[in-house]
């Protein structure tokens, strides 16, 4: 039962990540008013784009087949990562949190050089941003996890987290809660959310990882959506566990009350993008310097307790 | 040990032979190339045999050079520093052989070819020395016969100013590298290494900082790297792959074996590389991001890749004094590893740099574009490479980043500055590693991809197939080397036994090598899930024919290559944001008209450090010894006087 159990919670991820996005766009159909796309829109559409035939620049090469494959591989990696509900996953050693930041840089080169093999302009656009925001989301991220570490005494992630306890919210509250605002600042960021981008824009000017991905059609998409919906789920995680450090012994409990806090995120994902208006291409360095000063005071903190 | 003496020959007849031929263009390159390769063959084998057994092999030759002895000491530190050098000089060579064939007749191949050579014996000669002046002897040989190599294209006034900046750099260095030698000869009355016995208290000191600047302009890590993105381009690809992957770590050997003399430190040594470490990672990086061409960008990153070296040993130094010895162990066996897999994919990478120069004739990121399409094999060699210099999974740059990650997050629960450091050298890392993502994707993405810029680069063509096969053996290598991080923690824990004692070491080795294998698990997980995914995209698109169409463009259905995304607007986003770092000079178009017909842009990168901090020193050093120029008259006579009384002074001095 416990080598199944990591598998049953991998298989659980991987199978339910795409319907964070359906959450995040009910909340966001109801604060409008509307009826909103079903809650399992992203589910049809991948099994859709999964039949369709693709279409293919003359511009490209094999780089830009490539990119959607290389990212959506990279992200299920780090989905084997990834703990769930404080509890490991199959794959956990001293320092997986440093292999995980990797694989979500790998996922980031592959999608930037496949934009560039487009030849478009709008598309180097997006690549150009999505490596500029990179530079200020990867620091704050990191200080992140260093206070993790810091806190916890721990180097894995399992270990972080499974460290982690309702006993350390009382004794580092401030701690905790500098560093879930900052991840949840890096996951609106690296997830292309308001405020940092808009996913339902409609100009390309004005997009980021969006316009990235413009040209890609079929399978390809879908590997991407998918990827997508991964990567949300990455970062949702790491604040469920952080927010929610598991209290009772029992795996089913622990299991459907991360779940629940999962779905609980997305909303607020949702809300966030219901009532705030995006930010100023020129301003989203500030707010990710935000994030990186919330994980800085954190550790901070920390190192002078 | 008589391997690497036999490989000295090798290389050294190499080269008189390459020198004799040197009428016959084809058969100089033959000579010197097959010499090199039979060379780096003939190493290979003690330098690999010393690392696996962890014995030091040493040699004594008879030699009445004073205070010198031709004794040679092959310990496993050194073996480690041998195997890059000779993987990577005789692939150089298999490469040098196609790249330099279009050069016949133009250039004296066969003076480039014994330079090449002597270059390489350097350089062994520098890793196996067991005397000061036998030392100083092969650290000179290297720099002459480099200098010889920038000056290849001496026509070019840039390769001529690069080529100057280089042999000063060098000659600083050497001088104070004596000045250290002779500090530590006169506390232990001997120039053999095995007797040094170290000067205590401020006389340690003082042998430190000399050996840090006079290695520090060898390794060329911030501020002692003006030099290097001058120099390194200008050689042709294949050396300028020789000195970025192995040359400039001889100065990391240097150091290493610098605070191997000096039992007893000082924590603010560590605290000066770190600051000097982290300094070069950022700005190395940062300035890479800002080049326009090809080879610059490259040269710029192996400063970020020393600075990560040297940060390493900072930490390591900062860590073991404030007793954190696994710690310390981690980081040294990090800065080990990464100093093996910098050489492998920066070579590979100024070899992929190479090929563009010789396909497209110019390295110019702006002028290039879609050369993936007419050189796919390089492409492919380059965008492996060049993920390997961005530490990605599953490729080799990972490694050794992760396991000084890995110092730094253990010394993170220390107390005390053991933590601290851990935090600056983390940070740097991330931050380090962000912008070169961002910069290796820009260079690989406007060089290969997308649509050519130019007629240049539309009739671009691949590279010979000696030089596809040295990329590819390195390209493999850097993913092979990835994988097989667990094993090489093996060689890497005796080389770091041998510089920095033995338990460390061990500890070190043994608390890496669980996470090591956790890490080569996840890159065959990756592997797997690729190729999984791969198969899956088969199955769905069995049975179709995917259409041919336009780049999507906003609807607009004429693009053109000149449409596209420049290498300077790539990176203009983050190029504007750290501009008071960088200083780029240059102008926008200011419109005034409503219908403008014409605008011009330019956008330039500058060497900033080298304008600020060493042009007004240069020119300061200038005028002062203009005042002395009266010494040098230029009359022969006077001249033999000289030499005459210093004879006679000396003798007085000595009786």
């Amino acid at each position: 039962m416990e080598i199944v159990k990591p598998l049953l919670q991998f298989l659980a991820a991987a199978l339910l990540a795409p319907l964070l996005p359906g959450v995040i766009n009910r909340v966001k159909a109801f604060f409008a008013g509307r009826k909103g796309r079903p809650l399992l829109q992203l589910y049809y559409d991948l099994a859709k784009l999964l039949r369709k035939t693709p279409v293919y620049s003359r511009t490209t090469t094999w780089v830009f087949r490539a990119g959607p494959l290389l990212g959506a591989a990279a992200l299920v990696t780090a989905l084997a990562l990834l703990p769930f509900a404080g509890r490991p996953s199959f794959l956990s050693f001293d320092g997986d949190f440093i292999f995980l930041l990797y694989l979500l840089g790998l996922a980031r080169f592959a999608t930037v050089l496949a934009a560039l093999d487009t030849g478009s302009a709008f598309e180097g656009m997006g690549a150009s941003r999505e490596m500029q925001f990179a530079v200020f989301a990867e620091p704050a991220f990191f200080m992140g996890l260093a206070s993790l570490a810091r806190v916890t005494g721990q180097t894995s992630l399992a270990g972080m987290f499974g460290a982690l306890t309702g006993g350390t919210w009382s004794t580092a509250a401030p701690v905790l809660a500098l560093l879930t605002a900052s991840f949840f600042l890096v996951l609106l960021a690296e997830n292309s959310r308001v405020p940092a981008d808009d996913p339902d824009t409609h100009l390309e000017l004005t997009m980021i990882h969006e316009v990235m991905v413009l040209d890609h059609s079929g399978p390809d998409l879908a590997y991407i959506l998918y990827g997508a919906a991964l990567k949300l789920w990455l970062f949702a995680a790491l604040i469920g566990s952080t927010v929610l450090p598991r209290h009772s012994g029992s795996w089913a409990g622990d299991s459907a009350l991360f779940l629940l806090m999962m779905f609980g995120l997305a909303a607020a994902v949702g809300v966030v993008e219901s009532v705030i208006a995006r930010l100023r291409l020129t301003k989203v360095p500030y707010m990710l310097i935000t994030a990186f000063a919330f994980s800085a005071l954190a550790l901070i903190f920390q190192m002078g307790r | 040990m008589l391997l690497v003496l036999l490989s000295l020959a090798l290389l050294l007849a190499g080269s008189a032979l390459a020198l004799l031929l040197a009428r016959n263009p084809g058969r100089a390159q033959d000579a010197g190339a097959y010499y090199a390769v039979a060379a780096s063959l003939a190493g290979l084998v003690p330098a690999v045999r010393v690392l696996l057994t962890g014995e030091t092999e040493t040699l004594a030759l008879p030699w009445s050079v004073p205070l010198g002895s031709l004794s040679f000491n092959l310990d496993p530190l050194a073996a480690f520093f041998l195997v890059p050098v000779f993987l990577l000089t005789g692939l150089a060579a298999v490469y040098g052989a196609d790249y330099l064939k279009g050069y016949a007749g133009k250039k004296p191949l066969g003076l480039a070819w014994a330079a090449f050579n002597v270059l390489t014996a350097a350089m062994v000669l520098v890793l196996t020395a067991a005397n000061a002046v036998l030392f100083m002897v092969g650290w000179e040989l290297m720099a002459a016969a480099s200098f010889l190599l920038v000056l290849f294209e001496h026509e070019r006034e840039q390769s001529r100013r690069a080529a100057f900046l280089y042999i000063s750099a060098g000659g600083v260095g050497a001088l104070l590298l004596l000045a250290a030698f002779a500090l530590l000869g006169r506390s232990s009355a001997s120039l053999d290494f095995a007797l040094f016995s170290a000067p205590a208290g401020a006389a340690a000191s003082a042998v430190f900082l000399l050996g840090l600047f006079g290695f520090g302009l060898k390794a060329g890590f911030v501020p002692l790297h003006v030099w290097l993105p001058e120099a390194h381009p200008a050689a042709p690809s294949q050396v300028s792959a020789v000195m970025s992957g192995v040359m400039i770590k001889t100065g990391i050997y240097g150091l290493i074996r610098l605070l191997g003399f000096l039992p007893v430190w000082e924590e603010w040594w560590g605290w000066t590389l770190l600051a000097a470490g982290a300094a070069s990672c950022l700005i190395g990086a940062l300035f890479s991001l800002a080049q326009h061409e090809l080879k610059r960008v490259l040269a710029y990153s192996s400063i970020e890749n020393i600075g990560i070296i040297v940060m390493a040993l900072g930490l390591g130094v900062v860590a073991s004094i404030n007793g954190s010895p696994v710690m310390a162990g981690l980081a040294f066996a990090g800065a080990l590893l990464h100093v093996l897999n910098h050489s492998l994919f920066k070579g590979l990478l100024f070899m992929g740099a190479g090929a563009v120069l010789h396909g497209a004739g110019t390295a110019e990121l702006e002028a290039l574009g879609g050369l993936g399409k007419r050189m796919p094999r390089t492409a492919a060699f380059f965008l492996a490479g060049a993920a390997s210099a961005c530490a990605l999974p599953p490729f080799n740059g990972f490694a050794g980043e992760f396991l000084i990650y890995l110092g730094a997050f253990k010394a993170l629960g220390q107390p005390g500055p053991a933590g601290l450091a851990g935090v600056i050298a983390g940070l740097s890392l991330a931050a380090a590693g962000a912008l070169a993502a961002a910069a290796f994707s820009r260079a690989a993405g406007t060089a290969f991809l997308g649509e050519p810029r130019t007629e240049m680069a539309a009739r671009a063509h691949e590279a010979g197939p000696l030089m596809l096969f040295s990329m590819g053996a390195l390209a493999l290598l850097c993913l092979l080397s990835g994988l097989a991080g667990p094993f090489l923690l093996l060689p890497v824990g005796t080389a770091s036994a041998a510089a920095f004692g033995l338990p460390p070491a061990l500890a070190a080795a043994a608390s890496a090598a669980q996470p090591l294998a956790g890490v080569a698990a996840g890159f065959l997980v990756l592997l797997a899930m690729i190729a999984f995914g791969a198969v899956k995209r088969k199955v769905f698109l069995r049975g179709k024919t995917p259409a041919q169409g336009l780049t999507w463009d906003c609807g607009y259905a004429a693009p053109t290559a000149r449409m596209q995304y420049g290498a300077s607007s790539f990176a203009q986003p983050l190029t504007d944001f750290f501009q008071p770092v960088l200083r780029k000079i240059g102008q926008y178009p200011v419109i005034t008209e409503y219908f403008p017909a014409r605008a011009s842009f330019s956008r330039e990168a500058q060497a900033v450090f080298y304008n600020s901090v060493y042009r007004p020193v240069a020119v300061r050093i200038r005028d002062l010894a203009y005042r002395f120029s009266w010494i040098q008259h230029g009359r022969l006579q006077l001249y033999i006087l000289y030499i005459v009384v210093t004879l006679i002074l000396l003798l007085l001095w000595k009786l």
